[in-house]
C-alpha cells in the first residue's frame, strides 16, 4: 500500500483549503474523504514511493509500507524532514536500526535569487549568451566553433 | 456536456511543465521578457516544487563538463554522446547544452544546492561526468529560483494541458483543464515550450500489483510532450531510441556510485563477469563497441546474453567491492572503520536522496552489502531523451555552432524550435540530444527560452484563436466524464460496462502489446517486423477503443489524455523500429530479422503526423566536432 495514513493521526489539514499531501503529491494521488476528515491515497499501485507527502504532513500521519509484490515486510524507512537537513530512520526486518541525516540546503528557503548574483554580460537577445553568462560559467565568453 | 466554466489565459510565452527544463526556461524567460515587455506563463499538472522527474531528488547532477577549469573540453563530451548513441546523435544539440550546463550548476549551487567538495573546494565526482550532490530539496531549490522570477501570479499549478490549439499548421496555444476544479483553459499564446518530460509506463513493468507504479522513471512522465508535438505536426526524431536501465532489481535504486564510486564488478549466477566472457561480442559493434567507456546498451547486451542463457541471477558484487577497500586499509583499522562509516552513509544516501524504495527493499530484505551480494536488473523501456536514451522533437541547433556542412539540415532560425514555427522543446522533449539529464535540461529550458523570447519579439502578431476548434476541443477532452455519466450505473460495477473503457484497463491492454510485440521485457526486449506489424494490428483496435474512454472525476479525466498520449509515444515507436532496418542499440532493443548494424542507417529516422498520416523520413548524421 505504497504510502497510507493513519487514521488516528490525521485531521484532514482542517486548517487549510486543501491537504498538505494533495498540494504535493506528483501524481495525483491523494484524496481527501471529506465525511471522515482523513486524505487517503486513492490510487497506491501508481505511487512512486517518493515520500512527498510523508515529508509534508504537518502531523507524521502519512508512512510508507513497502510494494508488498516484491518487499519482504517488516522494515520501515522515516524522515524527518528540517529546514536545512534531513533525518532518516531505517529500520530492518530484523530489527537492525541505522540513522542517517544528510544535508538539504545550504541557504535559507525562500532565498534563491535567479540570477545566482552573477552579473549580465550580454544585452543582444539574438545571440547565444544567457543571461548570468558569461559569469556563471565561469569562463571568459563561451566557446562556439573554431 | 460536462459542466465547465472555460477560462482563457492570453499570454507571450507558454510554458508547459515544472520540470528541470522549464525551470530553466522559467528563469530565463522571466529575465528577456521583462526586457521586452513580454509576458511569460507557466503550467503545470502538479505542484513545481516536487514535480517532474526530480520530484524525489537525487544524488548526482550527471552532467558538469568542468569547462572552467579545463577538466574536459566540449569535444570530449560530443565524443562520449557519439559513442554511447551508437553515432546517432545531433552534436550541435549536444554542444550547444554542455557549453552552457555548467552555469547551471553553479546556479543551483547559489540557490541553495549543497555539492560536495574535496578539502581543496573542489567539486567531489562520482565519475568523469557526476558529481555527488546532497540532493534531497534539489528539485525544491531550482523551482523557488523559477518561482521568484516568473511570480507564482504566471504559474498555474494542477492544470493538465491535453492538446495543442492549432490554427491551420500554426501553433497559438494550449488547451487543458484543471484536475481540481471544472475549469476548461484556454491559453493563447506566440510561443510554446514543451517541457512535459518523457514516457513511462507505455510497456508494461515488471512489476505487478501494488508495484506498478515503481518504474525507474516516474510515472508522472505519461508521453505529454511527444503527442503535443506529434499533434502539431512537428518532426520527430529517435522515436526507436528508448532507454533501458539496469538497476538494482525491483525497487531500481541506482547503481552509479556502486560501479563508479565503489569500483564494484557485476557477475551472473556461475560468479563470471559477463564484461569479459563476453568481451568478443563487443567486435560486432564497432567501432562503438571498442571504445571506453562501453556504450550503456551493449552493457546491458552483454548482461541479457547471459541472461537469455539462463546464467542469472545477475549481482552486483557490493560485498566484494567493500573487501577491496578494505584491503586498501588492512594495516589501519581505525582509517578503515572511518572510511566504512563514510561509504555506509554515501551508500544509503544515493537510494534515500533518489530511490527511497531501495532502501526499503534491502531493509526488508536484511542487506548488509558488506556481507552479501545484491540482484541487479534490466528494467522496462523508457523514453526519456535527457538521459541515454533519444526519443523527442528535431529541433534547430544554434547557429553558431553549425559548419558549412550542417547548416542547412540543423538550423531553422532559432534554437531548440521543432518544425512548426512557435514550438519550442527542451529535455525530455528534444530529441536526439542524449545524456543532459537534470542539469543540462535545465541548460536546455534556458537556452530554448531565450531564442522562445526572440521568435515573440519578431513575431509580435497576437495569435488568432479559431473559437470553433476550441469548442471542438473542450467537448473532445471532457467527453469521458459524459461517457461515464451517461452510461454508469447500468452494471453493478462500473468498472466493467460494455460501452466503455476505463483508462487503467486501457494502460494495460497498451502496455501488453508494446510487451509482446514491441520487446518490452517478457519478450526479452526482442522484436522484428512480424511482430511490430501485428502489434501495430492490434493498436488499430486501441485508437478506436481510445474513444470510449470514460472518467467517473477529473482525477481519472488526466489519466484518460495521459494515457491517449501513452498511445501515441508507442505508435511513433513501433512505426520508427520498423523504420529503421537494422539493430543498432541491441541492448536497447534487437531486431531479430535485421540483426545487425547497417552502415546506411547511420542517419536519423524521424517521423511526422500529418493530416491523419504517419510520414517517415531519413536525415543525415552530420558531425561538428571536427570544428570544435
Amino acid at each position: 500500500m505504497p504510502s497510507f495514513v493513519i487514521v488516528e493521526k490525521c485531521d484532514g489539514c482542517k486548517a487549510l483549503d486543501k491537504t498538505a499531501c494533495q498540494h504535493i503529491c506528483p501524481n495525483d494521488l491523494m484524496v481527501l474523504n471529506k465525511d471522515l476528515m482523513k486524505a487517503y491515497n486513492n490510487e497506491p499501485e501508481m505511487c512512486w514511493e517518493c515520500y512527498n507527502c510523508v515529508k509534508i504532513c504537518p502531523v507524521d500521519a502519512v508512512e510508507v509500507r513497502g510494494y508488498a509484490d516484491f518487499v519482504p515486510l517488516g522494515a520501515s524507512v522515516s524522515p524527518m524532514r528540517g529546514t536545512d537537513s534531513i533525518m532518516w530512520t531505517v529500520k530492518f526486518r530484523n530489527g537492525t536500526l541505522k540513522r542517517f541525516k544528510f544535508p538539504i540546503r545550504t541557504n535559507e528557503e525562500g532565498s534563491a535569487v535567479p540570477d545566482g548574483g552573477f552579473a549580465t554580460g550580454t544585452e543582444n537577445l539574438k545571440d547565444s549568451v544567457l543571461f548570468t553568462e558569461p559569469a556563471s560559467t565561469g569562463m571568459n565568453s563561451i566557446p562556439s566553433l573554431k | 456536456m460536462a459542466d465547465f466554466q472555460t477560462k482563457e489565459v492570453s499570454t507571450d510565452l507558454l510554458i508547459i511543465g515544472g520540470g528541470m527544463a522549464a525551470c530553466g526556461a522559467a528563469v530565463e524567460a522571466a529575465y528577456w521578457a521583462k526586457k521586452n515587455g513580454l509576458k511569460v506563463t507557466l503550467v503545470d499538472k502538479a505542484a513545481m516544487d516536487r514535480s517532474g522527474a526530480v520530484a524525489m531528488g537525487l544524488s548526482a547532477i550527471n552532467q558538469y563538463v568542468g569547462l572552467k577549469d579545463g577538466e574536459n573540453t566540449l569535444k570530449d563530451y560530443l565524443n562520449y554522446v557519439r559513442n554511447d548513441l551508437m553515432g546517432i546523435t545531433r552534436e550541435d544539440v549536444v554542444a550547444n547544452i554542455a557549453r552552457h550546463v555548467d552555469g547551471s550548476v553553479h546556479l543551483f549551487e547559489k540557490w541553495g544546492l549543497p555539492i560536495w567538495t574535496d578539502d581543496e573546494g573542489k567539486y567531489v565526482h562520482e565519475g568523469r561526468w557526476q558529481l555527488m550532490i546532497n540532493g534531497e530539496s534539489y528539485k525544491v531549490i531550482v523551482a523557488e529560483a523559477a518561482k521568484n522570477a516568473l511570480g507564482t501570479d504566471n504559474i498555474y499549478e494542477r492544470v493538465f494541458i491535453v492538446d495543442p490549439l492549432m490554427n491551420g499548421d500554426k501553433c497559438v496555444g494550449a488547451v487543458g483543464f484543471s484536475v481540481r476544479e471544472n475549469i476548461f483553459y484556454v491559453f493563447k499564446a506566440k510561443a510554446v515550450m514543451v517541457a512535459m518530460g518523457g514516457a513511462v509506463h507505455v510497456f508494461k513493468p515488471r512489476s505487478s500489483g501494488e508495484g506498478l507504479g515503481r518504474a525507474w522513471y516516474p510515472p508522472w512522465n505519461s508521453g505529454s510532450s511527444a503527442y503535443f508535438t506529434l499533434k502539431a505536426g512537428c518532426e520527430m526524431t529517435c522515436q526507436e531510441v528508448r532507454f533501458i536501465p539496469v538497476r538494482f532489481k525491483d525497487a531500481y535504486g541506482p547503481v552509479g556510485a556502486w560501479f563508479l564510486l565503489f569500483k564494484s564488478r557485476a557477475t551472473n549466477g556461475l560468479d563470471e563477469n559477463y564484461m569479459q566472457t563476453r568481451a568478443g561480442e563487443l567486435e560486432n559493434w564497432a567501432p562503438y563497441g571498442k571504445v571506453k567507456p562501453v556504450p550503456a546498451n551493449l552493457r546491458n547486451w552483454l548482461m541479457l546474453l547471459d541472461v537469455m542463457d539462463g546464467k542469472g541471477p545477475i549481482y552486483m558484487r557490493t560485498e566484494e567491492a567493500i573487501q577491496n577497500i578494505a584491503n586498501e586499509f588492512k594495516d589501519d583499522p581505525k582509517a578503515f572503520k572511518k572510511k566504512m562509516k563514510e561509504l555506509e552513509s554515501e551508500a544509503w544516501e544515493d537510494f534515500l536522496d533518489m530511490t527511497i524504495s531501495q532502501a526499503i527493499l534491502w531493509a526488508g530484505m536484511n542487506v548488509a552489502p558488506e556481507e552479501s551480494k545484491s540482484e541487479i536488473a534490466a528494467a522496462e523501456p523508457y523514453f526519456i531523451g535527457s538521459h541515454s536514451g533519444a526519443s523527442g522533437a528535431w529541433v534547430s541547433g544554434p547557429e553558431d555552432l553549425q559548419t558549412a556542412e550542417t547548416k542547412d539540415e540543423y538550423f531553422w532560425g532559432y534554437a531548440n524550435m521543432c518544425t512548426v514555427p512557435g514550438i519550442f522543446a527542451a529535455g525530455d522533449a528534444s530529441g536526439a540530444s542524449s545524456h543532459k539529464f537534470s542539469s543540462g535540461s535545465h541548460a536546455e529550458g534556458r537556452i530554448a527560452a531565450k531564442a522562445a523570447i526572440a521568435y515573440c519579439v519578431d513575431n509580435p502578431a497576437e495569435p488568432k484563436v479559431d473559437y470553433a476548434v476550441v469548442e471542438e476541443l473542450k467537448t473532445r477532452i471532457l467527453a469521458p466524464l459524459d461517457l461515464f455519466e451517461k452510461n454508469k450505473g447500468y452494471s453493478s460495477d462500473n468498472n466493467i460496462h460494455p460501452e466503455y473503457i476505463r483508462p487503467k484497463m486501457f494502460m494495460f491492454r497498451l502496455q501488453k502489446i508494446m510487451d509482446e510485440y514491441a520487446g518490452g521485457v517478457s519478450s526479452q526486449f526482442k522484436t522484428s517486423k512480424p511482430l511490430i506489424e501485428r502489434g501495430m494490428f492490434l493498436m488499430d483496435f486501441l485508437r478506436e477503443d481510445a474513444e470510449k474512454l470514460a472518467a467517473e472525476d477529473l482525477h481519472e479525466l488526466m489519466r484518460c489524455w495521459e494515457n491517449t498520449h501513452r498511445m501515441w509515444q508507442a505508435e511513433a515507436h513501433m512505426r520508427t523500429i520498423l523504420f529503421r532496418e537494422e539493430t543498432r542499440w541491441p541492448g536497447y532493443y534487437f531486431r531479430t530479422d535485421t540483426p545487425g548494424m547497417n552502415a546506411d542507417w547511420l542517419a536519423f529516422a524521424n517521423c511526422t503526423w500529418k493530416n491523419g498520416e504517419w510520414e517517415m523520413k531519413k536525415r543525415p548524421v552530420k558531425y561538428i566536432h571536427e570544428s570544435i
